[in-house]
């Protein structure tokens, strides 16, 4: 797999910057040639995992880069934090759980719209959330 | 940037025109429950045409629109979802439960003067 150079950051400091992460991740999934309807959810996804910063982290960032491993082409985003961690992965995986004021839908809502998905988190060191969506 | 809630009879209609932030959202919950007891109004209107994004905050804080309107005497109706956006919500697992839709503000209006018709025929 390569990463297409010319990676994008975006700070998630507060609530306000997970519109701007959602909209930069839109923009670049258009220049990747996403559908409109694709773009939307790769955006909520984004929406998601920079509102699991906020709630949790407070603060961390976003960084979307362009894939393209020959055969096909796609958005990675990932998204990273120095906050408490996850204390135990399969639960907040879990539909309906939540230890914050939310849904508890956000994690698991935005694995089952990406392609593939993965969570790296050490307790009090931070979590990296790490999500691609290929071209279909 | 706050949203603007206009008047029309006793409806309350705010139409969103830009993507919000959490606390925008809520500010716009608060008001319209603040608003529906000055006014005295028996409906409200929530244009969400313009959001391109109904994450899983905004889901939630549209549901607690509806909720508190209802506990304050007034139905809320959620009106304008793009099909994008109904389609994303759908694929997340994202739902609008307990909450009355309609396809845009024409049609939201309509459906909150049949509630009031039907109402004042309860009332007879």
């Amino acid at each position: 797999m390569t990463i297409v150079p010319g990676e994008l950051q975006v700070p998630i400091e507060g609530e306000a910057d997970i519109v701007l992460a959602r909209q930069k991740g839109r923009e670049l999934a258009a220049e990747i040639g996403f559908s409109s309807t694709e773009q939307t959810i790769v955006a909520l996804a984004i929406s998601e995992i920079a509102r699991n910063i906020v709630s949790y982290a407070e603060r961390g960032e976003i960084t979307f880069a362009k894939l393209d491993d020959g055969a096909r082409r796609g958005l990675m985003v990932v998204a990273r934090d120095q906050g408490p961690g996850i204390a135990d992965i399969d639960l907040a995986m879990r539909d309906g759980y939540s230890t914050a004021r939310s849904l508890g839908i956000g994690l698991p809502g935005a694995k089952r719209v990406m392609d593939e998905f993965e969570i790296e988190s050490e307790r009090d060191r931070g979590t990296t959330i790490t999500m691609k969506k290929w071209l279909p | 940037m706050a949203v603007p809630i206009l008047k029309q009879g006793d409806i309350l209609i705010a139409s969103i025109q830009s993507a919000l932030s959490d606390r925008e959202l809520v500010e716009l919950r608060d008001s319209f429950s603040e608003q529906i007891g000055r006014l005295r109004s028996r409906g409200v209107v929530v244009d969400v045409t313009a959001l391109d994004v109904l994450d899983s905050f905004a889901t939630r804080t549209l549901r607690g629109i509806a909720h508190t309107a209802r506990l304050r005497g007034a139905t809320a109706v959620v009106v304008g979802i793009q099909p994008d956006v109904a389609f994303a919500m759908v694929q997340l697992g994202l739902s609008l439960e307990g909450v009355e839709t309609a396809l845009d503000l024409e049609e939201g209006m309509a459906l909150l003067n049949r509630t009031d018709t039907a109402d004042d025929h309860r009332a007879r």
